[in-house]
């Protein structure tokens, strides 16, 4: 059955002209159109065939014009019309020229480049999940670059609004999503768990930086059910120079069991970020697969093994939120130290998945940038006074490796340093001492109540209670 | 058009009056009661004097078990303590407001919508939606896109599927939900006066229809007076309780 309306270029529909056709997938046609007063570019999406030619096929469609409308940020197309499924079925978009992720795929791409494109994708993907959406689709195909650098995602198909009814839940008998990229529990056909997205990212990563899929692309499902005991070769087997970080990323998003992954995309997003600051355990590090009795035994509890039930996303992230806690090194003061110590002790006690970064800021450069050798020392020895100075600090909250983490960063100005870094990683709640007391406070004016009213997170000042 | 549709007021007039505000507040421009709107509360007279201003202005108003029966019979199929209340309820009634129940219907059927208290296959049998099953034979005997009810108490939302049993899905409040024109809905919209779901604000729905999008939501009212009015009225205890815990 064909649709009754026409998408060759120069007609028209509900006043969008189509201009001509830029994509075919295996659904879908993508066409460029423009409407009088939207000066945006805009794309529309249609498909190939009209409701009743394929049960599964249509419902791709209902879903991503319900999804896509519920959906806002700069990491999704901008929504801009739809058409009535029964007689024009189209979603008009934002057009985004790309690249598309999947341009990258088969080039040799260098590894700082690899982190970049892979940390916007996850941030990309955390935002989604904030939104309580996930995607469950998430491959090079339907990722895609703005000039900005910031990653869009498109093709809404497949994915699951925690809030909305699930049209594809009993749609599918067979397996939905490119095999390749599916995570064990979307083989079992478990659509509510967001560390499915972040599995996703692990093929992804293990693609770019090996250039072969840790799974290959089955066509049975039965061939899809061995990535639930059988775990990929390790990336460090096929290119023996990436280092021992990517491996470890890689390998944590993989994961056969979701708890076993990392908990956000957020997270993969930081450690992607700041791979200096990755802690490398067997994984980053193993050279060969597991042994057959491990398989094994993966395989028997593969029977007995329930999936268990995931909170909707946005619960399950915040959840699990990064801290920011920024300290002045430069001035100690131990009461304040205290009271920012104690205010931390009731976010760790309060949210058991909580990681912590301890921060302070250094003008590095500046120290450095004498050139002489007696200058690099200096800075050399205060950037490492200043990394035991908070460890120093946080060694009563008695953390673990996995949850805290200790940066100087390097800026002459705090309060631009604090923010960005918090942007950029995804820091949910900043908590930092109020320098009520310090003499340099006129001059630089008040670091805690700029940072409180820039950062894009909630912050908390600490002050010290004073007669 | 925007359209409120409230279900089992149960004479809640706190639980009313904070649900049309809501509403007004969110742009509803008209008003659908699908039924019950006495029984077990102390404001029948109120209730059913607001509600029948409404329906002078052009409100949809069809006829709930519980509006049945405060008119007549022995309520014997219903629980001691809705029995006890419509007993209650009759004794306050005046002809004006037995005349407003009298006259109305069990369905009202507008173009591609449907709205009964219970369910569209045979209403006056008072059918429980409990399960797809039923939810199937509402829809199939309705024969239109949407079908709005009350009767069980819990907000919930069912649409066909290529299957032979309807899907369910319990709402989110205040999120919309896009009804896609590909299926057939029967949305169940909650109770403004006695909800059972273990949260005790009022539960109504609005429907837009330039969207059809559905959006439930919760308020938050003075369950403690509606309470006490209870037990000034003598009715039985439990059913003040019941206002405060929401179940």
């Amino acid at each position: 059955m064909a649709l009754d309306f026409s998408l060759d270029p120069g007609s028209e529909i509900d006043g969008f002209r189509i201009l001509d056709q830029i994509g075919e997938g295996g659904m879908a046609t993508i066409h460029r159109v423009s409407k009088e007063g939207i000066k945006l570019p805009m794309v529309m999406k249609a498909p190939k065939l009209a409701f009743g030619s394929h049960p599964g096929f249509f419902v791709g469609f209902e879903v991503e014009q319900m999804v896509l409308a519920a959906l806002s940020g700069p990491h999704v197309p901008w929504f801009i019309a739809k058409g009535k499924l029964e007689t024009n079925p189209y979603i008009v978009m934002e057009h985004i020229e790309g690249p598309l992720l999947q341009d990258y795929v088969d080039q040799a791409v260098a590894i700082p480049e690899i982190a970049r494109l892979v940390s916007a994708l996850a941030t990309a993907v955390h935002d989604l999940h904030r939104q309580n959406v996930i995607h469950l689709d998430i491959k090079p195909g339907n990722v895609l670059y703005r000039a900005s650098g910031e990653a869009v995602l498109i093709d809404f198909g497949l994915a699951r609004h925690s809030s909305l009814p699930d049209l594809l839940e009993t749609a599918f008998d067979e397996l939905a999503g490119s095999t390749a990229y599916l995570s064990p529990e979307q083989v079992r056909k478990v659509r509510s768990d967001p560390r499915s997205d972040i599995f996703a990212i692990g093929v992804i990563l293990y693609q770019l930086s090996t250039g072969q899929l840790p799974f290959g692309a089955p066509t049975t499902s039965r061939g899809c059910r061995q990535r639930l005991y059988l775990d990929p070769i390790p990336p460090r087997c096929i290119k023996p120079d990436l280092p021992e970080w990517l491996q470890e990323i890689t390998l944590h998003c993989l994961e056969a069991r979701s708890a076993d992954r990392y908990l956000t995309a957020a997270q993969v997003a930081y450690d992607l970020n700041n791979p200096q600051q990755v802690t490398i355990t067997e994984r980053g590090t193993r050279l060969k697969r597991a042994g057959f009795l491990t398989v094994a035994r993966r395989w028997l509890a593969g029977f007995r093994q329930e999936p268990a039930a995931c909170p909707p996303p946005a619960a399950h992230i915040s959840g699990a939120p990064l801290i920011l806690v920024a300290l002045d090194t430069k001035n100690i003061d131990v009461a304040l130290y205290q009271a920012v110590r104690d205010a931390v002790r009731r976010v760790v006690v309060g949210e058991a998945q909580s990681r912590i970064t301890c921060a302070t800021v250094l003008e590095f450069s500046m120290l450095a940038g004498g050139g002489s050798n007696h200058d690099m020392d200096t800075a050399n020895n205060q950037y490492t006074q200043c990394l035991m100075e908070l460890r120093r600090w946080a060694s009563p909250l008695a953390l673990s490796d996995e949850r805290a983490r200790f940066l100087v960063l390097d800026s002459t100005d705090p309060v631009d340093a604090l923010v960005e870094y918090a942007k950029l990683n995804h820091v949910d709640h900043i908590i930092m001492g109020a320098r009520g007391r310090s003499a340099m406070r006129w001059l630089l004016g008040n670091v805690a109540y700029k940072v409180a009213t820039q950062a894009p997170c909630s912050v908390t000042v600490v002050r010290v209670p004073t007669e | 058009m925007r359209f409120a549709i409230l279900s089992d007021i149960h004479s809640n007039l706190e639980a009313l009056e904070a649900c049309l505000a809501h509403a007004c507040a969110q742009q509803a421009e008209m008003y659908v009661f699908l039924g019950d709107l006495v029984g077990y509360g102390a404001d029948p007279v109120a209730c059913l004097d607001r509600i029948e201003t409404l329906a002078q202005q052009g409100a949809l108003v069809v006829k709930g078990n519980h509006d049945e029966a405060a008119l007549s019979g022995l309520c014997e199929d219903m629980e001691f303590t809705a029995r006890e209340a419509i007993y209650w309820t009759r004794a306050q009634l005046g002809q004006k407001q037995r005349d407003f129940l009298q006259s109305l219907p069990y369905v009202v059927k507008i173009a591609d919508t449907c709205y009964v208290h219970a369910s569209a296959d045979h209403p006056e049998r008072w059918t429980y939606i409990t399960e797809p099953k039923l939810a199937a034979s509402s829809m199939k005997a309705a024969q239109t896109r949407f079908t709005f009810s009350g009767h069980i108490h819990d907000p919930t939302l069912f649409y066909t599927t290529q299957r032979a049993n309807p899907e369910v899905f319990y709402p989110t409040p205040g999120v919309p939900i896009s009804l896609s024109s590909l299926r057939q809905w029967l949305v169940i919209v909650g109770s403004v006066g006695q909800p059972r779901d273990g949260n005790n604000a009022a539960c109504y729905a609005i429907m837009d229809r330039r969207q059809d999008q559905l959006t439930y939501f919760r308020v938050p009212y003075d369950h403690a007076s509606a309470a006490k009015k209870i037990l000034a009225a003598g009715l039985p205890p439990s059913l003040a309780q019941r206002l405060e815990k929401g179940h």
